[in-house]
């Protein structure tokens, strides 16, 4: 290939994992922290896409699509769990959230 | 000189990258959080492309940034002011311990990548122009990977069913309303 080498894109891929973790960890609001694994989810996509080149096999790039499907469905039970939050009047704010805490 | 224009465009979008992704947990208000991760998400389906993902590159723009996101911007214009959230969560030590969690992964997989990969992943196979094509994924889709792809569509209508019940009204929550 005549651009960079598949070690780039590892490092990209990682970095953005690391983002996406930083912003679980940190944010608060549950549309956040969705948003920040879609962050995670998307650096594993890269990792995927970017070792099906490598090995010049199509069998990671069909997991990276069956990838986005599974985030199409989280996105779909998550922000669906964010609105019946908001209609029951909780507070969005993952760290009020206790009380299924043991 | 294409050489030089390839690593140009990789360098450019992968800096794009990391900066919407750094824009997304950052921000204060949901909605630019939102369409910073739409950035990323446009310049991520770039190193796709530049990796032969044909393909995943044009459903990343078209059911991520398309479907999935406006999905998103809808939540967060429904919820309004109260998607509003205080920007970090728990005592300034939860924070730094967030901090040095989630740089210590980046250090820890880079060293795992250093110390095993070696040179190994340097020498990539050549592929043909075909690699990646639409019509390439379809084919592995349907012969090799059928059952994963059958699954994949069961999982979908099980999130759309339990979207579809999660959204739904309770009459408990009708009489909260009324009251």
């Amino acid at each position: 290939m005549m651009g960079p080498g598949i070690p780039w894109y590892l490092a990209i891929s990682s970095i953005l994992f690391s983002i996406g973790v930083a912003g679980v960890l940190l944010r608060r609001s549950p549309l956040i922290v969705l948003l920040s694994l879609e962050i995670m989810l998307n650096a594993a996509n890269l990792s995927f896409v970017g070792f099906s080149r490598l090995f010049g096999e199509m069998d990671g790039q069909i997991f990276a699509l069956a990838v986005m499907a599974v985030a199409a469905a989280e996105v779909c039970v998550g922000l669906g769990l964010i609105v019946a939050m908001a209609r029951r009047r909780l507070a969005l704010d993952v760290d009020t959230l206790t009380e299924l805490r043991g | 000189m294409g050489n030089f224009l390839v690593w140009v465009i990789w360098l450019l979008a992968a800096g794009a990258c990391v900066a919407t992704g750094l824009r997304v947990i950052t921000a204060a208000n949901p909605f630019s959080s939102a369409l910073s991760l739409i950035g990323n998400l446009a310049s991520l389906a770039v190193l796709f492309l530049l990796a032969s993902g044909e393909f995943v590159a044009a459903a990343q723009i078209l059911v991520y940034a398309g479907a999935v996101m406006v999905m998103f911007l809808f939540v967060i214009a429904y919820l309004g002011g109260r998607a509003d959230a205080p920007w970090a969560g728990g005592t300034r030590l939860i924070q730094t311990a967030s901090v040095i969690a989630a740089a210590s992964l980046l250090a820890v997989v880079f060293v795992a990548l250093m110390l095993n990969a070696g040179d190994r992943l340097s020498d990539e196979a050549s592929v043909t122009a075909a690699f990646g094509s639409p019509a390439e994924v379809g084919r592995v889709f349907l012969t090799d990977h059928l059952l994963a792809f059958e699954i994949t569509s069961i999982v979908l209508l099980i999130a759309a069913v339990g979207g579809v019940v999660l959204g739904m009204r309770s009459a408990a929550e009708e009489e909260d309303a009324d009251s």
